[in-house]
């Protein structure tokens, strides 16, 4: 077999033969560090490169020299040991893991075609090499990128299911190589001798560009339609047979992952720089005291003083070279001025405070039984500074389960309550039913393919992901209980229930047609409101691309192969096909499901099942035996919904038995859902083969509809087209289905002359009410319409739609045009409301984490309509700002439709202070706060950019205007991105802005975002592990993100950098006891503290209550973090620990230390104390200090706390008492035998201490009472009130606003949200000057849209709209109480009310009188005399006289809500 | 009850008040309300100490000579001048005359002090052989080599005790007169020369090498003194007790100062008659004058001091802690200032409330 080559094309013709072992990947995943053998030398060099190990080496080798040696040589050299090993076997235990994992992926199975025994083997992936022939079954992983060669699909299809890759669930359907396909026999690879030329391995997942080159010298291209992507999942097809053309890490999906980065905390990195000061500042004083000691042997020099010693020959030591000497030992003994220790404890209080995040009960999902993991264990702190959250949508925000929630038929709406108390059950129910869904095998049964037990064991297990590590029993259980989440297949999707009220009009349908089928045109005797339902009904089934499966009954079985080739390809096939003569000829053997159509009438040309034959079959299938419906891994789901079932008539219980042996497969889960919808009202969708899609109806029976074309989706057309004959009028019918935006416009301009005209428009009217109010509830919008066509105009297009087909430049674009040919002058059926349901929790979250002044853009690679709903949905965007949507097709027109919204937004704002130009950025960047303090002005916009324009707008030229724009947007919505787009944004933010990011995912199209942030958090759910392995944090749902930034970010931030201003302050102070010694010893670096306790007392003295207090300490506990996010931005802000902050601890240590060493020197000066004597009485008091310091800064006292510092005391004491008693000659040259019992006999001794650690105390307690008093940051003030009122904190203070600073904020927020609301409304009144900004499409002719627009809202939105003022008013009453009278809340309230003015003038307010007239309830009143006072609009005061209260069902179900949300806001 | 409310899920945490980071904890606010009684209490502790401490400070008296010898100030000034070079003359002596007007309280302690002398100085303070001094007879043959170059004398020998801490030795020696009436005779108040080490050093380290054939001169046979020493080390006393290694002198010279201000004990007095002190009278102290400090600027004085249970004279200690004391005091109030305006503050947040 001639082996495939790779080619690179632009190196023209160079095809590399992989013949021998040439440098081609194997398919061997291996991401470890080290081998055995390189550990060891290896990681010392890594160690190595952190500059401290170094330099602890550098001291402790230092210290071997005798001229200049400080200490015993082993003695320093102990600590460096020790951290080298301890840091050593920590990278050993990652990499370790890292291995298993490697080893586990490695060592899947899977068939490869061993050419030794001419048949498949199974081989472990990691033996799979370019060039071998695979063969995979349904549900397996694809383990390399293959070229797909032969498939059990008739048509050389093979479906996958990328959601490994870029997280969509749909389905992909992927083609055998042209040339391949017509293949009748099995595919043989003995007989395979093409040659493969193909691209050099890239990333990019879009493309794929190669041929493949025959014996017979012909050459068929290759596409990526052709290629099958490692890490995809093969779905629905039986089997097929591919050659690997990339392996291992060239795979695209490999090389998609860039690999793991060191990540190193900010706090870190702060750290390091500050030690460097340390640095500096010891290499300061060694100067120093090399300066005077070089002084000082000089003034001696010649003096024959007594206490001089020569050197060993007798010879006086040069002041120079005394001073070198005395250099080197001064740093020796300074040396602890850089802690050792210090990365010792950071990384022992980080370890803690991850066992304790992943301890929290509260990060526990019962539901998976998975509680949050911390993977990266040194970036903790990192969690309480961060700024930007990167999240993906689906699957993060949502729940990746697209339900069908409510609908409108020609103007009608249902409301489908069943339907929503069915899911609002949902949430309780989904406990009850983990038990009663049996567990399924997770993995797919290997051996006998194509046996009917077989098959139905891989469709049980289908939907269970194969390759989730199952290695664990809990592991097990979350794969069996993801089984029951995952898309498209939970009852929670599958149960519709039906609107009694549409359920009773379908039927009637229904039963009319199947009386009326045989007449000459059937529709024609409904009601056109019944013949819209109907053909709303067909078009949510067919007009669609789900594939049908069924388990008992294999796709290959089911298709009789039919000659109709489908879609029409040419006009002699049109011609050919639509005459009669054809008619008998041509579709005799459609649907070998039991009858032939041959004895239909000719007017019905395609074949359709007669009513008799289905209910032949459906008794049939009745009769099957129960089994038939254990079979279904989610019967046992549908069971526990047999209380509704039953209500239901004895029709549908029995099509549900046959219903659910069906499989509904789609692209995307809308289509899925709109399927099972119409299948609810029995309406399901049989069958659909790639020219026919059948219907299966209780009474009609089973109808199938011949399919002419399949318009697909696309995001600018924004819909989708079937075009189909109807069996029953014989009529070409275009089904679309498509967002609400662009269908509105399609449809046929109807007179208000007639009356069917003016019903028409009032159906429209009706009908987009309708949408609005789905939008609102954050439901997505689907618009079904249709078109009757007649033979002349279906020709006419047809003929232009095949020229388009077969041109060959410009085709997309003819295609295009082609298909908004088609998609006119439709008739509207009705609209759907699915609702993508969000996660539990999502909008809170999202809330608090604004609140908490984090920009939270979503990354999604969904289309833009789906990702703005979901936005809507949980929050992100509101309905009351303005969203920005930047959607260019080229790079000039990105630029400049940039350029305009900048201008746009920069006019909307101008009190937003200019700042100076950055560097070479031509745009100011505002500061962070800046723009926190300016969205109380007026909600700032949102942006929307899709993927192509992301792409122009990540472009280098653009990239700081596009930032400088996402800056200035409450929040960013990326659409259509594709993971390196998501990655190269995140990037962006990150070099650019300087900011802390973090990127949350769940799905493997998230990994290189997971990866490039500051922070990645993978969510563990619904897509695979890939995001959890490449995460930092793994988390069982997004609303634990709350818990995690909030409560535990701020904690670990806020801990650590105590800890780390602890540790400098504390080496700080104690180096300092040492340098003044200098002065009084010739600066000759001699010590008085004994080299035992200056080496130990880092790490074994002082270091225990330290960590203690670096573990538990909580500045503020985390109720009063939840209630107030706000006191997350001191994080964000670095005011814990920043330069300032650095000094001056540095400053207090310096001082402590003069005091530490002159009380005692004074205490002691003229007396016959010896120096170690005195040496450990200033060690001894250092230590007091240092426990009285960190008292002063514990802000909670456990008994752990306590303990620790009795520990410590009682540790030195003892160690120094047995220290000093062990030994009388052992510790030259301190020798410090029975010093410690001495002096503790000695009442000065104590006296001393208590003198000296006080005074050194004082100003730091005495400042920082003062503060606490005077001045108290937010975060003194969130612990007094939590400690103030602890009971009281469920209702004051979690309404109130914390006084001072943090008060204004919410209230500022609180009022412009009412702002919002009301400004909302002057659109209906009012054209607003804003609504039109300076870039809107029509301003240019580039083929780009924006759309700067005011959501319109109409009459029914007003329910929804008086829920939100009302909570707005009642939470501006609370501030009202809250906090008046303080002086400083005052003149913002006053300012704000200025802004209100000048956004509400005369036309706003008259529209204040437009609500109020509106009868709404007397709280909103509240909120309008708020706003008036302000205004000072006396006059109008009788307008606002609130109406009397409504019985409103809404209103009171809002008022319940707020009442909900207050008591979820206590915390105790 | 259902299964999953049944079993508790394979990877829920714990739920204890430690895992959930919910211990009961002390939590101080640290405010001017706070602090207020605070610095009170440790302002006015800290007053009543300091008023003890300068008081039992007061009570200690304290006679201090200073017998450097500079030109002019008094008869040691011959020594000085005669003793310039390293070697003085040992012969040399001068003697410092003192009456006392009442009795002098005892038990009376005499020091000599050495200023500007930096036996802290790295260099010599490493310079010396414990192992030796703690009589190791290995030791003594094989010092050290920290005591370089005071380990090897130039003849080879084994230098013993080695070091320049050693070789350094105080070695002017004093006794005391007492002239009980005007021209009566001078009677010598007799000093006692033990105990002015610590027990531990004269017992455990600091032991002689074991005696050959009962003599300690033949233990120490083979070695040479420190170059500046005039006697071999066992003849630093008559008292068998009290030479060698343990000469008590010695010991307390070995115990190196902390800072280069320093006094050494020298005597006790508190034998014979002098167990209540120094009674009124003339006093004389004849200074045997061998130990150079002028050289370096260093100064040495003699001081007769009492001794209370804080040790000797200290009046930094107490009037450190009346000045601490009233600091406290005064930030106290400032506190209080703070807290009465910031309360009036809170309370009417609270009222607003």
């Amino acid at each position: 077999m001639p082996p495939p080559g790779a080619e690179d094309p632009a190196a023209g013709a160079l095809r590399r033969q992989c013949g021998g072992a040439q440098h081609l990947a194997d398919n061997q995943l291996k991401t470890t560090k080290y081998t055995l053998l390189s550990f060891l030398p290896k990681n010392l060099f890594e160690q190595f490169h952190r500059v401290a190990n170094v330099y602890f080496v550098f001291i402790a080798m230092l210290n071997f020299v005798p001229a200049v040696n400080a200490f015993q040589p082993g003695l320093t050299l102990a600590p460096v040991l020790f951290i080298l090993a301890v840091t050593a076997f920590k990278d050993l235990w990652e990499d370790y893991s890292r291995h298993r994992s490697d080893h586990e992926i490695n060592h899947l199975g899977c068939l490869v075609f061993s050419r030794e025994e001419k048949q498949y083997v199974n081989r472990f992936w990691k033996e799979i090499r370019v060039g071998d022939f695979v063969r995979l079954r349904c549900n397996e992983i694809i383990p390399a990128d293959i070229l797909l060669l032969s498939s059990s699909d008739p048509d050389g299809l093979c479906h996958i299911e990328t959601a490994n890759l870029d997280g969509e669930t749909n389905l992909k359907r992927r083609q055998v190589v042209r040339g391949f396909s017509d293949l009748v026999s099995e595919f043989n690879p003995l007989t395979f001798t093409s040659v493969i030329e193909c691209e050099k391995p890239n990333n990019d997942l879009t493309r794929f560009r190669g041929c493949i080159v025959h014996d017979n010298g012909k050459k068929a291209g290759l596409y990526k339609e052709n290629l099958l992507l490692r890490g995809c999942t093969i779905r629905n097809t039986e089997a097929v047979v591919g050659i690997v053309i990339y392996a291992g890490h060239e795979t695209k999906a490999l090389l998609n992952n860039s690999g793991p980065r060191y990540k190193r905390s900010q706090l870190e990195r702060q750290m390091n720089c500050d030690v460097l000061w340390c640095v500096l500042l010891l290499v300061c004083m060694s100067l120093f005291s090399a300066v005077g000691h070089g002084l000082w042997v000089r003034r001696y020099e010649e003096k024959k003083s007594l206490f001089d010693v020569p050197e060993s020959d007798g010879s006086s030591l040069s002041p120079v070279t005394a001073a070198v000497y005395s250099f080197l030992t001064m740093i020796i003994v300074l040396q602890v001025l850089i802690p050792i220790s210090l990365y010792v404890s950071i990384e022992i209080v980080k370890v803690c405070q991850v066992y304790f995040i992943n301890q929290d009960i509260e990060l526990y999902d019962e539901e998976t039984d998975s509680q949050l993991q911390c993977r990266a264990l040194n970036i903790t702190e990192d969690l309480g500074q961060i700024q930007y959250i990167f999240s993906d949508k689906t699957g993060t925000l949502t729940e990746n389960k697209m339900v069908f929630r409510r609908c409108t038929v020609s103007g009608i709406e249902y409301a489908h309550d069943a339907n929503a108390r069915r899911l609002a059950k949902y949430q309780e129910a989904d406990s009850e039913e983990e038990e009663a869904v049996p567990r399924g095998g997770s993995l797919p049964q290997r051996g006998s393919i194509g046996s009917h037990q077989s098959i139905r064991i891989m469709h049980r297990s289908q939907s269970t992901k194969s390759h989730r590590r199952t290695g664990s029993r809990a592991e097990t259980k979350r794969a069996s209980m993801l089984s029951k989440h995952t898309a498209f297949s939970s009852p929670m999707e599958k149960d519709i229930a039906p609107d009694p009220k549409l359920f009773e009009k379908v039927s009637e349908c229904d039963r009319c047609l199947a009386v009326a089928r045989h007449q000459e045109h059937p529709l024609a005797h409904l009601s056109p409101e019944l013949s819209d339902v109907f053909d709303f009904f067909i078009a949510l089934t067919i007009c669609n691309t789900v594939v049908v499966t069924s388990p008992d009954q294999p796709r290959q079985k089911v298709r009789g192969r039919c000659e109709l080739k489908s879609p029409v390809k040419t006009i002699e096939d049109f011609l050919r096909r639509f005459t009669p003569s054809r008619l008998t000829s041509g579709c005799s053997s459609i649907g070998s499901l039991a009858t032939k159509s041959t004895h239909k009438s000719g007017s019905s040309f395609l074949s359709t099942l007669s009513n008799n034959s289905t209910l032949l079959r459906l008794e049939e299938r009745l009769g099957q035996p129960a089994p038939a419906i254990t079979s279904n891994g989610y019967s046992s789901g549908a069971d526990s919904w047999a209380p509704e079932r039953a209500t239901r008539e004895q029709g549908r219980e029995l099509e549900q038995v046959q219903e659910q042996e069906l499989r509904y497969e789609a692209e995307s889960p809308d289509e899925a859902a709109l399927v099972y919808a119409a299948r609810a009202y029995n309406c399901a969708l049989a069958d659909r083969l790639h020219d026919q899609v059948s219907v299966e109806l209780p009474h009609l029976g089973r109808l199938t509809f011949e399919l002419l074309h399949t318009l697909g989706f696309d995001s600018i057309r924004k819909r989708m087209s079937v075009v189909i004959r109807h069996p029953l009028t014989d009529e070409i019918n275009v089904y679309t289905k498509g967002a609400d935006s662009v269908i509105m416009d399609l449809l046929l301009p109807c007179s208000s002359d007639d009356a069917r005209g003016r019903h028409q428009k009032k159906i429209r009217s009706t009908t987009q009410n309708y949408l609005n109010l789905y939008a609102v509830e954050g439901l997505r919008t689907l618009c079904i319409a249709k078109r009757v066509l007649s033979k002349e105009e279906y020709a006419c297009w047809l003929q232009s739609h095949l020229e388009a087909e077969s041109s060959l430049e410009n085709r997309e674009e003819l295609l295009f045009q082609s298909a908004i040919r088609l998609e006119t002058n439709l008739h509207l059926l009705g609209a759907t409301g699915i609702e993508d349901r969000l996660q539990d929790g999502v909008p809170e979250t999202i809330t608090k984490l604004r609140e908490a002044g984090l920009q939270i853009w979503v990354l999604t690679g969904d289309k833009q309509e789906t990702a703005i709903n979901i936005a809507y949905a949980c929050k992100l965007l509101d309905h009351d700002e303005e969203v920005i949507t930047l959607n260019a097709e080229s790079q000039e027109a990105c630029a400049a439709l940039l350029d305009q919204c900048l201008r746009y937004v920069q006019s909307t704002r101008p009190r937003s202070t200019p700042e100076k130009t950055t560097g070479n950025m031509s745009v100011r960047f505002s500061p962070l706060c800046s723009a926190s303090a300016s969205t109380t002005s007026d909600p700032s916009p949102s942006l929307v950019i899709d993927g192509r324009s992301l792409a122009y707008a990540l472009e280098k030229n653009l990239e700081d205007k596009f930032l400088f724009l996402a800056k200035q947007c409450r929040s960013v919505l990326c659409c259509r991105s594709t993971p390196l787009q998501k990655s190269m944004v995140v990037k962006l933010v990150r070099s650019k802005l300087k900011a802390m990011t973090l990127a949350i995912g769940d799905g493997a199209n998230d990994v290189s975002m997971i990866q490039v942030a500051d922070v990645g958090v993978g969510i563990s759910g619904q897509e695979g592990m890939q995001a959890v392995m490449a995460s930092d944090f793994a988390v069982p749902r997004f609303r634990y993100l709350q818990r995690l930034l909030l409560v535990h970010g701020h904690w670990c931030y806020s801990r650590l950098a105590n800890m780390v201003l602890y540790f400098f302050y504390k080496n700080t102070m104690f180096v300092g006891l040492l340098f003044w010694f200098q002065f009084y010893c010739g600066f000759s670096a001699s010590a008085m503290i004994d080299q035992w306790y200056l080496i130990l007392f880092n790490l074994l003295f002082s270091s225990l209550p330290q960590l203690v207090t670096g573990v538990l300490d909580k500045d503020v506990p985390a109720c009063v973090l939840l209630t107030e996010p706000q006191l997350y931005k001191s994080g964000q802000h670095m005011e814990e620990y920043r330069p300032r902050t650095f000094w001056l601890n540095m400053a207090d240590a310096a001082f402590q230390s003069l005091v530490c060493f002159f009380v005692p020197y004074l205490a002691y000066y003229d007396s016959d104390t010896d120096m170690f004597t005195w040496g450990t009485l200033i060690t001894a008091i250092a230590l007091f200090t240092f426990l009285l310091h960190l008292g002063i800064e514990t802000k909670t006292w456990t008994w752990l706390n306590w303990i620790a510092c009795g520990l410590s005391i009682l540790l030195f004491f003892t160690v120094a008492l047995i220290y000093n008693a062990s030994c009388a000659t052992c510790y030259p040259p301190s020798n410090p035998y029975w010093t410690m019992q001495t002096l503790m006999g000695d009442p000065m001794f104590y006296l001393t201490c208590l003198l000296t650690s006080v005074t050194a105390l004082l100003p730091r307690l005495f400042f920082k009472a003062l503060q606490g008093s005077l001045f108290p940051t937010q975060l003194q003030l969130g612990r007094q009130l939590a400690k103030k009122s602890p009971k009281k904190l469920s209702a004051p203070f979690a309404q109130g606003p914390l006084p001072g600073e943090t008060r204004t904020e919410p209230s500022e927020q609180r009022s412009v949200s009412t702002s919002g609301s009301l400004s909302r409304d002057c659109t209906l009144q009012v054209s607003w000057h804003a609504q039109q900004p300076a870039c809107s499409p029509e301003a240019r002719g580039e083929p780009s849209t924006v759309d700067v627009s005011m959501p319109l809202r109409e009459d029914p939105l007003l329910e929804g709209l008086s829920s939100q003022a009302l909570g707005c008013s009642s939470q501006e009453e609370a501030i009202l109480e809250g906090c008046p009278g303080d002086s400083k809340v005052k003149p913002t309230n006053t300012s704000r009310t200025a802004l209100l003015s000048s956004i509400f003038n005369l036309p706003t307010f008259s529209s204040l009188n437009w609500i109020s007239s509106l009868s709404l309830v007397s709280r909103l009143g509240s909120v309008l005399q708020f706003s008036r006072g302000s205004l000072q609009m006396d006059k109008q005061d009788g307008e606002f006289l609130p109406s009397p209260p409504q019985p409103d069902q809404d209103l009171k179900r809002a008022d319940h809500g707020l009442l909900l949300g207050a008591s979820s806001r206590d915390c105790s | 009850m259902t299964w999953s409310a049944a079993a508790r899920g394979a990877h829920q945490p714990d739920n204890t008040a430690f895992t959930q980071q919910r211990l009961p904890a002390w939590q101080p606010l640290l405010s001017a309300g706070i602090a207020l009684p605070l610095f009170f209490c440790a302002g006015l502790a800290f007053i009543g100490l300091g008023l003890g401490l300068y008081y039992s400070s007061n009570g200690i008296t304290e006679l201090e000579y200073d017998y450097t010898g500079n030109p002019g100030t008094g008869n040691c000034s011959v020594c000085a001048e005669a003793g310039q070079g390293r070697a003085p003359p040992p012969t040399c002596s001068c003697a410092w005359y003192f009456s006392l007007p009442e009795l002098f309280q005892g038990p009376v302690y005499l020091y000599y002090e050495l200023t500007n002398f930096y036996q802290n100085n790295r260099r010599y303070g490493v310079s010396r052989d414990d192992e030796q001094l703690s009589g190791l007879p290995s030791a003594l043959r094989q010092p050290a080599n920290e005591c370089a170059p005071y380990q090897f004398s130039a003849a080879g020998l084994p230098i013993a005790p080695c070091g320049a801490i050693a070789n350094s030795l105080f070695n002017d020696s004093f006794s005391l007169w007492h002239q009980r009436q005007p021209d009566g005779p001078y009677v010598e108040v007799p000093l006692d020369r033990t105990g002015i080490a610590w027990w531990t050093d004269y017992h455990v380290k600091f032991r002689n090498p074991p005696l050959v054939n009962g003599s300690l001169a033949l233990a120490f046979q083979g070695t040479a003194p420190p170059p500046n020493w005039p006697r071999p080390v066992y003849e630093l006393s008559s008292d068998p007790n009290n030479t060698g290694f343990t000469n008590q002198d010695f010991v307390v010279w070995m115990r190196t100062a902390a800072l280069p201000t320093f006094r050494k004990l020298y005597a006790r007095i508190r034998q014979g008659n002098y167990t209540a002190g120094l009674p009124r009278g003339a006093y004389r102290v004849s200074i045997t004058y061998n130990y150079p400090v002028r050289s370096f600027d260093g100064h040495k004085r003699l001081i007769f001091s009492s001794i209370s249970w804080m040790g000797g004279k200290n009046p930094f200690l107490g009037i450190a802690y009346l000045v601490v004391g009233s600091l406290c005091i005064l930030t106290g109030f400032v506190m209080l200032v703070v807290y009465i305006r910031y309360q009036d503050q809170n309370d009417e947040d609270e009222d607003e409330q």
